[in-house]
């Protein structure tokens, strides 16, 4: 098993919460796991990324090569796109978030975006501050993200929810409530619309 | 035993602690703030007592680190790149003093620049002092060579520099702990003169450190660290530096290279090893993250020797950070490409956060100065170096350290009259004191505008040595008392701080205007833990 993983986004927008789910997941199932994270002057508003591969044997480096991602898992339409360069071309997935955030002078037209998007051969695009609304708050919208990931990602589903428990356990049941819906809704997502 | 899924920092930190330190010094930088920071909140540090407060900047850190040294304990001395050009003083002549308990300096560098203003590389730094070094290849390597790095730096009774650059730092993987070693007992110098610097001592003791180099070069072929692979294919050999290697590795199925490879992780390096692989290769590829340092000195200036490859010659590109795909090109290997960038991707800089104080500190400076020509405002280095960009753009420089009330002087005496020196609080007790004094002796006529957030924000929110101590620090060193003018930074003070910093650069002489409100991220972070608090308290009740 080996997965290579672009996680983007906003500095700020949660990337590297869903990367300790993802990574307490992938430890409980044995996997390596190599993760390079961006800390420092580019999280005040510019836009972040983290490198995240998991593998059935030993990684070597912490940086993806070129070509040859297997999933980009963005908050942010614009952001998914910025990336498309090391994707890879025949089996490569995109999934993102539909919800643009705009904090720039010359961000494009949604819709030019949403198109750039759809001319890939793979993705799944979602509203994810709806689904997340419905469930209860916009704020676990990067956990409906990662639930439209999930079923790309070749974890067991069960590992995920746990590793749900157990980042957000600080926080009380109640966020543990929100983002475990939050996570179903967006797998049921994913599943229904592809 | 388990795995533990740490940053490169972290595995630093907690090898550091096992190795049985006493104290770690340092100053934020990115990309090595985090190994201070996990020692700060780490449950086995406390309970062994082990130093960690944050140094007003990196010579004090680095010094501090030296008597620690100096009183038979372990200590460790953390900073970025450029923070070891503040320390170099002390980082120098530690070679000289040498190492009493175990002294570990660490220099996180940052090719590409990511968080910095340049890309200098630390190893310059440790062939120049005659400090060995030691630059781990991946996680699991920063925590064990640290501990290393102490084992090291007592044997030889020198300091240790670890090199670590910014890809390992915040890089996160699994790492097996050992088995902890204690702290020193306080002991002091075999020979009380160690640390005395007088020339005819010194002279002494820079012939011991200059003999000891050929020791340090046979523990490089000991150690483990440096390590000949062989392979079959000797048209090539391949030397690579640290994280540089899991690049090379990850361009083969199963890690397999058909040509021999130098790994290495410790300077200085053996000859012997060099000259193995030199004489059993046609020509050899040197792969190092930063700059050429080895591939220099295997070349020579003529190279008039067999071909070096690197980023001397553009096999690699001369600049910046190593990735797998730069290393595949040298190589002659096929890459993969993804799809083309789309236009409707547009760049997003960093910027000042929503409500954060500097939007309106710089609001009000930019007024202000609309009467005088524009490119007056020397600044700093931390979050309000992006005000540099659009919409404010009021800045004019950003070198380093405590630079803008210095430079501030300077233009003020070329006749750039008057001159604004905009710094912040962290950085102005780092290194912007002396210069105010400066300003002061000479009677500069200089505004300072002295951003107190109340934190070194840009490095993620570490206390500053400045808190509560700014006005005294100013009347201290000399600014009259009707020239340090406090504003709180805020839209609907607008008109107001305008008018102060106005009067204030009328004033032909020092002022300094004290633009005072706390950082929006500590006070969000603080708002959130007292919520939290709250909340246990009741639930405790009920």
């Amino acid at each position: 098993m080996k997965k290579d993983i672009i996680l983007a986004g906003v500095g700020g927008q949660g990337i590297l919460t869903i990367a300790t789910i993802i990574g307490t997941a992938a430890l409980s199932e044995g996997l390596q796991l190599k993760q390079a994270e961006v800390h420092g002057m580019s999280q005040r508003g510019g836009d972040v990324q983290s490198h995240m591969r998991i593998s059935s044997k030993n990684i070597a480096s912490d940086l993806i090569p070129e070509g040859k991602v297997d999933l980009i898992i963005s908050i942010e339409p614009m952001e998914s796109l910025r990336y498309v360069n090391m994707l890879h071309k025949e089996t490569g997935w995109l999934i993102t978030s539909m919800n643009p955030f705009n904090n720039i002078s010359d961000y494009p037209d949604l819709e030019e975006v949403l198109n750039d998007i759809w001319k890939l051969p793979h993705y799944v695009t979602i509203d994810a501050e709806k689904v997340a609304k419905e469930q209860g708050s916009v704020r676990a919208a990067n956990i409906v993200v990662l639930g439209a990931a999930s079923p790309y990602l070749d974890i067991k589903f069960e590992l995920l929810e746990t590793a749900i428990k157990n980042v957000f356990a600080k926080k009380g049941e109640d966020m543990v409530k929100l983002n475990l819906k939050a996570l179903r809704a967006g797998r049921n997502y994913a599943k229904k619309s592809t | 035993m388990s795995k533990l899924l740490l940053l490169g920092d972290e595995a630093i930190a907690l090898g550091a602690i096992d190795a049985g330190i006493s104290g770690v010094y340092a100053y934020p930088g990115t990309p090595s703030t985090e190994i201070t920071e996990y020692i700060q909140t780490s449950k086995e540090a406390k309970e062994r007592d082990i130093k960690s407060m944050w140094s007003a900047n990196e010579k004090t850190a680095m010094e501090t680190a030296m008597g620690m040294s100096y009183a038979g304990k372990k200590a460790l001395v953390c900073m970025k790149h450029v923070g070891l050009n503040v320390a170099a003083d002390a980082f120098i002549n530690s070679a000289i003093t040498g190492a009493n308990g175990g002294l570990v300096v660490l220099s996180a560098d940052d090719p590409s620049m990511h968080s910095s203003q340049n890309e200098q590389d630390s190893r310059f730094y440790g062939k120049f002092s005659f400090i060995p070094i030691l630059e781990p290849s991946n996680q699991q390597e920063a925590y064990d060579m640290t501990r290393y790095a102490f084992e090291l730096s007592e044997k030889f009774g020198i300091p240790v520099l670890l090199r670590i650059t910014t890809r390992l730092a915040h890089s996160r993987a699994g790492i097996e702990r050992r088995q902890g070693l204690p702290q020193n007992e306080i002991h002091l110098p075999s020979d009380p003169r160690q640390f005395v610097l007088l020339p005819a001592i010194a002279r002494k003791q820079y012939n011991t450190l200059l003999a000891k180099q050929e020791a340090l070069e046979d523990d490089g072929l000991t150690s483990g660290y440096n390590t000949y692979i062989n392979g079959n294919d000797k048209t090539l050999g391949i030397i690579a530096c640290g994280l540089a290697y899991n690049y090379l590795i990850e361009n083969f199925e199963d890690g397999e290279v058909p040509f021999p490879v130098l790994k290495l992780n410790q300077y200085p390096v053996p000859k012997k090893l060099l000259k193995q692989l030199y004489d059993s290769v046609d020509k050899i590829l040197v792969l190092e993250d930063g700059y050429p340092i080895l591939e220099e000195l295997l070349r020579g200036y003529l190279n008039l020797g067999k071909k070096i490859m690197g980023r001397l010659d553009g096999s690699i590109p001369r600049a910046g950070e190593l990735n797998p795909n730069i290393v595949a090109r040298a190589l002659g290997l096929d890459v993969a490409e993804g799809f083309d960038t789309a236009d409707s991707v547009k760049g997003r800089p960093p910027k000042l956060c929503d409500g954060c104080g500097h939007w309106d500190s710089f609001g009000a400076l930019n007024e202000a100065l609309k009467p005088y020509s524009g490119g007056r405002v020397l600044s700093d280095i931390g979050c309000y170096t992006l005000s540099a960009l659009p919409p404010l753009q009021s800045i004019n420089s950003c070198v380093d350290m405590g630079a803008s009330i210095t430079m501030a002087i300077g233009a003020a005496e070329a006749g750039l009259v008057p001159a604004v020196a905009a710094i912040g609080d962290s950085t102005f007790t780092h290194s912007g004191i002396t210069g105010l004094l400066d300003a002061v002796n000479r009677k500069a006529s200089i505004t300072v505008l002295l951003n107190d957030n109340a934190t070194t924000g840009m490095t993620g929110g570490q206390d500053s040595s400045a808190y509560g101590k700014v006005e005294d620090i100013c009347r201290g060193v000399g600014v009259e008392e009707e020239h340090i003018r406090l504003i709180k930074p805020l839209r609907r003070l607008h008109e107001e701080n305008v008018k102060v910093i106005s009067e204030e650069l009328e004033y032909n002489g020092v002022s300094v205007v004290i633009a005072r409100r706390e950082c929006v991220q500590t006070l969000a972070r603080r708002m959130k833990i007292k919520a939290m608090e709250k909340r246990k308290a009741a639930e405790t009740k009920a």
